[in-house]
């Protein structure tokens, strides 16, 4: 299988705090890799650099063939995000929000596509409506929406669940379940394992800034994410650190 | 399917939006005319002068109500992108940035000429002047394209900080001086009726100030919005 992400000893800083540690980190083409670990760890920071919005101080990323920062463009056109924040416009309708990012990314036959994404979305009756007299489930589900309209190669999910209800998070993964199985590349954070237990096809435990441990789903232990998630942090004695 | 998103293309898309987003929200539009309104009311009110000093004074009265309720309308501009995560929207996209801060600046051009049309026939009523002119639309055209093209910039660094409403007047105020001082001095000559001819150092100051900053806008924009 081909590895569509590549990062190699990745360092961050902020001020005299190293966020990031020579971490190491690559996805193969398909793969769903939920990306754990406490608050602080580091995260958010990872996936901004994966996403060309920030550079790391030291260390190689190659997304798609393309490496950053020198190909940001062709980066960029490979790559769908999503955020905890929508980054959608209140003022405008989901559609025109739609076709909106659709001309940014230069998607030919907008209209065709807008149609299909509201539809796989479940927003298609909503179409016209402005986005700020959505729910906070119906905001997240346009923005999976956005973020697939270009069809990228790679997804990149921060903490997607952040402000959703149980209903909401359920039509949010059946959603992400389906944006996956078109076999696109899947990277999301979360501390919601009970939830990413059942998405994901492989577990990467951040913490210290580097990743402490690595599990396919197929091989998860008898007690399931939750310990072995545990063992990891344990092992590392990161608890008492953060 | 997709195809490379052009420069322009990118442009019309970000303008477009702003200006849809505006027309139907009207949060700028709104706290900029009423801000508007409200100074030139004050000055009314509280320059009591005769109709000599008044129309002396004009020129100035109407480039600080355009400056103070332009920073308000920059301010805003940039708030919503960054409140909702918007920001990061648009530099997540395959496009020259550029395009994103032109895109910015035309609508926030837009807005301060819309300002400037209601400003200016009330202001005509209310201080009883004729305003009207060609030579003074040109000034309002070249004056707020300098404005809005280093407080667009501007805006986009400020609005990283926590203290942005604050930073934004400080970081641009000293800035746009030399477009401030060109433009009221324009401005007076016209209204005083004077030619074309014996006000071109101040156009051509206004010129210059457009075509540097906007240049210097193109330049560093990309590094500005860098994280």
């Amino acid at each position: 299988m081909t590895e569509v992400i590549t990062a190699s000893t990745i360092i961050k800083r902020f001020g005299h705090k190293q966020v990031l540690r020579k971490l190491d980190f690559s996805v193969q083409q398909g793969e769903f890799v939920a990306f754990l670990g406490p608050n602080g760890a580091g995260k958010t920071t990872f996936l901004r650099i994966l996403s060309s919005l920030s550079k790391p101080n030291y260390g190689i990323v190659k997304i798609a063939g393309f490496v950053l920062p020198t190909q940001a463009a062709s980066v960029r056109q490979k790559l769908g995000v999503v955020s905890h924040q929508p980054l959608l416009y209140g003022d405008l309708s989901a559609e025109e929000n739609l076709n909106f990012y659709a001309k940014l990314y230069g998607v030919i036959d907008r209209s065709e596509r807008i149609s299909q994404i509201l539809k796989m979305v479940g927003l298609e009756k909503r179409r016209r409506d402005l986005v700020r007299t959505f729910s906070r489930g119906m905001q997240q589900r346009l923005a999976i929406g956005r973020s697939i309209i270009h069809d990228p190669e790679v997804l990149l999910l921060d903490e997607p669940h952040t402000g959703l209800d149980q209903d909401a998070s359920n039509m949010l993964d059946e959603i992400l379940t389906r944006v996956a199985t078109q076999g696109r590349t899947v990277v999301m954070t979360s501390h919601d394992l009970p939830r990413v237990a059942n998405l994901a096809s492989r577990f990467d435990v951040l913490a210290r800034g580097k990743i402490m441990g690595s599990i396919q789903a197929s091989d998860l232990p008898k007690h399931g994410l939750l310990s072995f998630y545990e063992s990891v942090i344990n092992q590392n004695e990161v608890k008492n650190e953060i | 399917m997709k195809s490379k998103t052009s420069f322009f293309k990118a442009l019309s898309a970000v303008v477009w939006k702003d200006l849809v987003a505006e027309l139907r929200g009207k949060e700028m539009l709104s706290a900029m005319m009423v801000f508007a309104l409200l100074v030139i009311f004050i000055f009314n009110f509280a320059l009591e002068l005769d109709p000599k000093t008044r129309n002396a004074l004009t020129a100035g009265i109407i480039w600080v109500t355009l400056t103070f309720s332009g920073t308000l309308g920059l301010n805003r501009s940039m708030a919503v992108e960054k409140d909702r995560g918007c920001l990061d929207g648009l530099l997540l996209a395959p496009v020259d940035r550029t395009a994103i801060y032109f895109g910015k600046s035309i609508a926030n051009w837009v807005f301060m000429l819309i300002t400037a049309a209601i400003l200016l026939p009330v202001y005509s009523i209310l201080y009883n002047t004729n305003l009207f002119s060609w030579g003074l639309v040109l000034v309002i055209l070249l004056g707020s394209e300098g404005y809005v093209a280093v407080g667009t910039l501007l805006s986009s660094m400020s609005i990283q900080a926590r203290t942005r409403d604050i930073l934004l007047p400080i970081l641009l105020f000293p800035v746009i001086i030399p477009v401030l001082i060109a433009a009221v001095k324009a401005t007076g000559g016209f209204l005083a009726g004077e030619t074309f001819s014996s006000l071109t150092t101040w156009i051509y100051l206004l010129i210059g100030y457009d075509v540097i900053f906007t240049s210097v806008a193109f330049m560093v924009f990309d590094a500005v919005v860098e994280e």
